[in-house]
């Protein structure tokens, strides 16, 4: 890396070449204000709730599993994002799959990994059916799918009370035991370090000697891993340049030959699936589906991505920013329950942030297009 | 050198009840920069979407090469070598020159599915293109909303270029340019023409036009009003032969009138 740039100032004698430091590089990347947030919010809690437990092991598995819950969703919605739509039906989609799973396995006998893998093709289906919408009609994609928040989340209700009389269908746990792929989204891993750890009395343990932080929860890795491969994604591929390109400039990418139009049909599969994702975590931890499940999820998720560096406009963002949105929103969210403050307050604090968010994102956007 | 790159014959577009072109035809030789002169509403935009596969046009054939073809895209024409460097430059300006080099093109390594964008290339050859047209790209990674007017427009005709274009289609290359940065991106133009490529200018400029064209079509409201050879064409010929000569000259005679009726 060092000897590329070298070759490149090499080349490149300009007089009028500034010399830019590594601190102005960094002020420059979209994730940088979540980055500085997260490490505020910890510094905070830290000082507040540092002797509390927050940050027992047990504690933090807590915070990150509510922000790993988020994250998943946060993620693919921050590549909508940047490939310059909204997807508001997130959060709908999360009931809708939770029942896709529960009603097959429940009432039609059928086997979990069967359901699970039905409530994923829906998904597949609600993100197309969203994404030839917005792209065929061309209507804002904030129509198109607070549409569907509604459709979905009202065929939710309706198709569960039809089919079971009520609208939670819970004895999902019996059926987690002997499945081949649920233990994907509910085993816990590191089981054997997280014992270790408590038979030498480094994290707390029960009274029956198991340690009360039994491992990581699958979600927090598939957060980080969702995480990583959208990063990849982004940075690393054809199709991440395709996404930048169809938020950036519709018009112009399609020009160039970008196939703007399955590039976001294929996102919108993407909040979709991850919506799905974040379903099969919640009912197989809670080992029952609920037609209100990840009510007002969408928003949250577009809190976390904006959060993260995410322009409204599209075209910019990150997928790293809106994992750490989503971190900020966890750890505040269960952090709060470790300090005097009243609870009550949170959303005031989420609004407040987001809105630092946006001003600082905008800063940032002028930086980077106006030659600061 | 009589070979044509590219023939448009008769070609006609229709909007409903509209006739927007009437009957155009242009012939376009390696190496030779070909000016397409109108006024605003002329159909000049019509035109080079016709050209560029964006319009199927109503009637008329496209010659590319010696064969006929019908374009169904924009995709079909660029394959064929036709590549159109509009006035939005189909760049994003919140993307890095790089990417914007390579969007829809990117180049790549490795197997199967496990192919990336390799940006260490794309960065060096970015760099490169852009040096070779006196450019320096400070950092190929910084967007292209920090260039200015003029690099833009040449970073987009070297991108048309680096991927393999014949004939190049410029849609008013220099009208939001200074006086400076408009004749770094004539030179260049001409410079692309002299290393065998076939060029489109369209302009409203005769100014600009007149002293890199080799030959001149006209346009005015639709209809093709012939194509000139320099050599037959004197600048204030062709600037009177522009929609605005007739009119300006009635406007003269109008003017003049009222001036004497004011007089007396």
């Amino acid at each position: 890396m060092s000897v590329k740039s070298k070759s490149i100032q090499n080349k490149s004698k300009d007089e009028r070449l500034r010399k830019v430091s590594r601190l102005k590089v960094l002020l420059n990347r979209p994730e940088l204000g979540a980055l500085g947030g997260s490490i505020l919010v910890f510094i905070f809690f830290g000082i507040v709730a540092g002797d509390t437990g927050m940050f027992s092991a047990y504690g933090t598995i807590n915070f990150l599993e509510v922000s790993a819950n988020l994250g998943i969703i946060a993620v693919a919605a921050a590549l909508l994002m940047i490939g310059g739509e909204f997807d508001l039906s997130v959060g709908s989609m999360i009931g809708f799959a939770g029942i896709c799973i529960a009603i097959p396995a429940i009432y039609w006998g059928w086997p979990l990994w069967c359901s699970i893998l039905f409530a994923f093709s829906m998904a597949v289906l609600v993100g197309y059916t969203n994404g030839i919408l917005v792209v065929r009609t061309g209507l804002p994609s904030f129509i198109v799918t607070l549409a569907m928040l509604f459709i979905l989340r009202g065929a939710t209700l309706a198709l569960t009370r039809l089919i079971t009389g009520r609208t939670q269908v819970p004895g999902l746990r019996v059926l987690i035991e002997n499945d081949p792929i649920a233990w994907i989204f509910s085993a816990d891993a590191f089981k054997g370090l997280f014992s270790w750890l408590g038979s030498l009395g480094i994290i707390a343990l029960r009274q029956d000697g198991t340690p009360l932080a039994t491992g990581v929860p699958a979600s927090v890795l598939w957060w980080i891993g969702m995480t990583i491969f959208a990063t990849w994604l982004l940075m690393k591929t054809r199709y991440g340049n395709w996404i930048f390109a169809s938020g950036g400039d519709k018009l112009g990418a399609r020009n160039v030959g970008v196939p703007v139009g399955r590039v976001k049909i294929s996102l919108f599969i993407g909040t979709a699936v991850a919506a799905t994702i974040y379903a099969c975590v919640q009912v197989l931890d809670a080992g029952s589906a609920d037609t209100m499940r990840g009510f007002l999820k969408e928003l949250e998720a577009i809190v976390a991505a904006v959060v993260g560096g995410c322009l409204l406009t599209g075209g910019y963002g990150s997928a790293i920013g809106a994992a750490f949105g989503a971190l900020i929103f966890g750890t505040v969210s269960m952090g709060i329950y470790y300090t005097d403050v009243d609870t009550d307050w949170f959303k005031v604090f989420l609004g407040g942030m987001m809105l630092i968010a946006v001003i600082f994102n905008n800063y940032i956007r002028r930086r980077v297009t106006e030659n600061k | 050198m009589s070979k044509n790159l590219v023939e448009f014959n008769n070609i006609s577009k229709f909007f409903g009840s509209v006739i927007a072109l009437k009957d155009v035809t242009m012939h376009i030789k390696k190496g030779q920069i070909m000016c397409l002169l109108g006024d605003n509403g002329a159909g000049k935009s019509t035109l080079i979407k016709t050209l560029s596969g964006v319009h199927k046009p109503t009637r008329g054939e496209i010659i590319v090469e010696g064969k006929k073809t019908i374009f169904d895209s924009p995709r079909d024409a660029l394959d064929l070598g036709i590549a159109t460097v509009y006035q939005d430059l189909a760049l994003v300006s919140l993307m890095s020159v790089t990417r914007n080099f390579f969007m829809g093109r990117e180049p790549m390594k490795g197997f199967g599915p496990f192919k990336t964008f390799d940006v260490e290339k794309a960065n060096n050859i970015a760099s490169e293109r852009m040096g070779q047209i006196g450019i320096d790209v400070r950092d190929p990674s910084q967007a292209v909303g920090t260039m200015s007017g003029g690099e833009r427009q040449c970073l987009a005709i070297s991108r048309a270029i680096y991927f393999g274009a014949k004939v190049l289609i410029l849609d008013e290359p220099t009208s939001a340019l200074g006086v400076h940065q408009a004749s770094v991106v004539l030179k260049y133009i001409v410079k692309a023409a002299t290393s065998g490529l076939g060029v489109i200018l369209i302009t409203h400029n005769v100014h600009h036009a007149y002293p890199v064209g080799n030959s001149f079509t006209i346009l005015n409201r639709g209809k093709s009003m012939g194509t000139f050879e320099k050599k037959d064409l004197s600048r204030e010929k062709l600037l009177g032969m522009m929609a605005g000569g007739e009119e300006l000259d009635k406007l003269e005679v109008e003017l003049k009138e009222i001036d004497r009726t004011l007089k007396n």
